[in-house]
């Protein structure tokens, strides 16, 4: 037997070793592994609105990606009543940052619906601005996630104007498709979120779903159950942010008021 | 079962740099006693990370880093580890590496770390390293420990960038793709085939085959499956070595 004391020494020294080491590469690396899941979140985001920017998010630098979500993006944390949370709110339910862009939708989403935050990002451009709002939900295998541009007008009340969408766990090829295939995302531009009585309907994604020209996309042939996810995770999620988008249309346009009153 | 080739150099008075023993060390897990497929270790990963070639050269040069160091650290610390708990030390010298590795990937190219997501960690689990530690760094010099965990993290590198190389171009028809020199090797650009022949010129897209529809089979985990099946079958038919083997 070796002696019992020596091992302890050993161990004792060669884990305090390591953790020293460990520590201080976790440190020096830190800021720069920071910056750069900022600058991925930021991306997903204007992921949303690509179709309004000049060249896709993909082939964007770093610094463009920094500079243009400086320049034009705006972001504001909501509760689910569609009031602004401050920071330091936002801080205490374990975002660290504080900012929409902080907030980790899979730690919203296991909490309870009336207790949720919503991370609002307002993208700017010549012509007006567009609502991304961020989604969360079931596909197939694990979890799928998405930032939705919304258009708020007076004539279809929400329209969608982009979306982007990405997976933990989805089929390569099949599922995964929500992601890796932009023909899919182009399908939710110009669906509307409301039926022409003011009734919210969403984007339905369903078999055959293309021919509701107004409001349906087709499914990925051989993802359906993803696909179905991703209509589901749409009509939940969108439906957090009614509340602030009544309160917004409200504010702009005097005559759409009682309408939406009504309709709370 | 095949692992003995090695262990029977017998170690020499004063070890040149780079004798006969040190070139086989570093030969020999590329061809005849490869990883994955003689020993048929570290088959998760391989399947798991090679639906694209870019993921699978970070993942490689992470393996041949974590395999070269661990087996350096642990000769240089063989006579000091106590033997009741050898294992347990040598997971910790393995899992430092790969948490290294993971920090590093994390600050310098985060896509490729949020890219091969788990799979990092589990390098810790990749019997190929374990395996090397038990089997050769226990009881070798520092250098040749070292030059036997590069062999062998470039033996299990080779056989996933083939095997990555064969799914990218059949599954996506591209290249290196999330890395800076993209390229789009067969197939239609966009997703609709146009279902005619023609060559790179005339389409003035730069790919050819434009018929040709992704293969869906090639991007899941299957696919690789069959592929190192293949590799070891058209290796074994070539290597006359290995035929007694099994």
């Amino acid at each position: 037997m070796e002696n019992t004391r020596y091992i302890i020494i050993f161990t004792l020294v060669m884990t305090s070793a390591v953790a020293l080491m460990l520590a201080g590469l976790f440190y020096a690396t830190e800021t720069k592994a920071k910056q750069n899941e900022a600058i991925f979140n930021k991306r997903a985001v204007l992921k949303a609105v690509e179709t309004y920017l000049d060249k896709s998010v993909d082939d964007m630098g770093d610094d463009e990606v920094l500079s243009l979500f400086e320049k034009q993006v705006q972001q504001k944390v909501l509760n689910m009543n569609g009031e602004e949370v401050d920071a330091a709110a936002v801080e205490a339910a374990g975002h660290k940052g504080g900012m929409a862009e902080n907030i980790d939708m899979a730690k919203e989403k296991k909490k309870p619906e009336a207790d949720r935050l919503l991370p609002l990002f307002t993208f700017n451009y010549e012509n007006g601005s567009i609502q991304i709002v961020s989604v969360r939900g079931n596909g197939l295998w694990d979890e799928i996630w998405g930032n939705i541009a919304i258009e708020l007008n007076s004539k279809t009340k929400g329209t969608v104007v982009g979306a982007a969408f990405d997976h933990k766990a989805e089929t390569p090829g099949l599922g995964a498709e929500i992601k890796d295939n932009p023909s899919f995302r182009a399908k939710f531009k110009n669906k509307r979120l409301y039926n022409d009585d003011g009734e919210y309907v969403s984007v339905k994604v369903e078999k055959g779903g293309a021919k509701d020209e107004a409001h349906g996309v087709d499914v990925i042939s051989g993802a359906t159950v993803t696909s179905v996810g991703v209509g589901e995770m749409l009509y939940r999620g969108i439906k957090y942010y009614e509340p602030y988008f009544n309160q917004e249309m409200g504010a702009s346009k005097g005559d759409m008021q009682g309408m939406l009153i009504k309709e709370n | 079962m095949a692992e003995t080739t090695i262990q029977g150099t017998e170690v020499k008075k004063a070890d040149p740099l780079f004798g006969k023993a040190e070139r086989k060390l570093l030969a020999d897990p590329l061809n005849d006693n490869n990883p994955i497929t003689v020993q048929v270790l570290g088959i998760c990963s391989a399947l798991a990370v090679t639906t694209l070639v870019y993921p699978s050269v970070v993942m490689s040069v992470a393996v041949v880093f974590v395999c070269a160091f661990a087996n350096l650290f642990t000769s240089l610390l063989r006579n000091s580890i106590p033997k009741q708990i050898r294992m347990i030390v040598q997971l910790v010298i393995i899992a430092t590496l790969v948490t290294v590795v993971e920090l590093v990937l994390k600050a310098f190219n985060y896509t490729v770390y949020k890219q091969l997501s788990v799979f990092i960690g589990l390098i810790i689990t990749n019997c190929i390293v374990m395996g090397r530690l038990e089997a050769f760094a226990m009881a070798n010099k520092p250098w040749r420990s070292f030059l036997d965990g590069i062999g062998n993290g470039l033996g299990y590198g080779a056989i996933l960038i083939v095997v990555a190389l064969i799914r990218e171009i059949f599954g996506k028809g591209t290249l290196f793709a999330g890395s800076p020199i993209e390229m789009k090797l067969i197939g239609a650009n966009n997703e609709s085939a146009s279902y005619l022949i023609n060559t790179a010129a005339e389409s003035g897209i730069g790919t050819w085959f434009s018929w040709y529809a992704n293969n869906n089979l090639m991007v899941l985990p299957a696919a690789a499956m069959f592929i190192i099946g293949i590799l070891i079958w058209i290796q074994r038919s070539w290597n006359p070595k290995l035929v007694d083997i099994s």
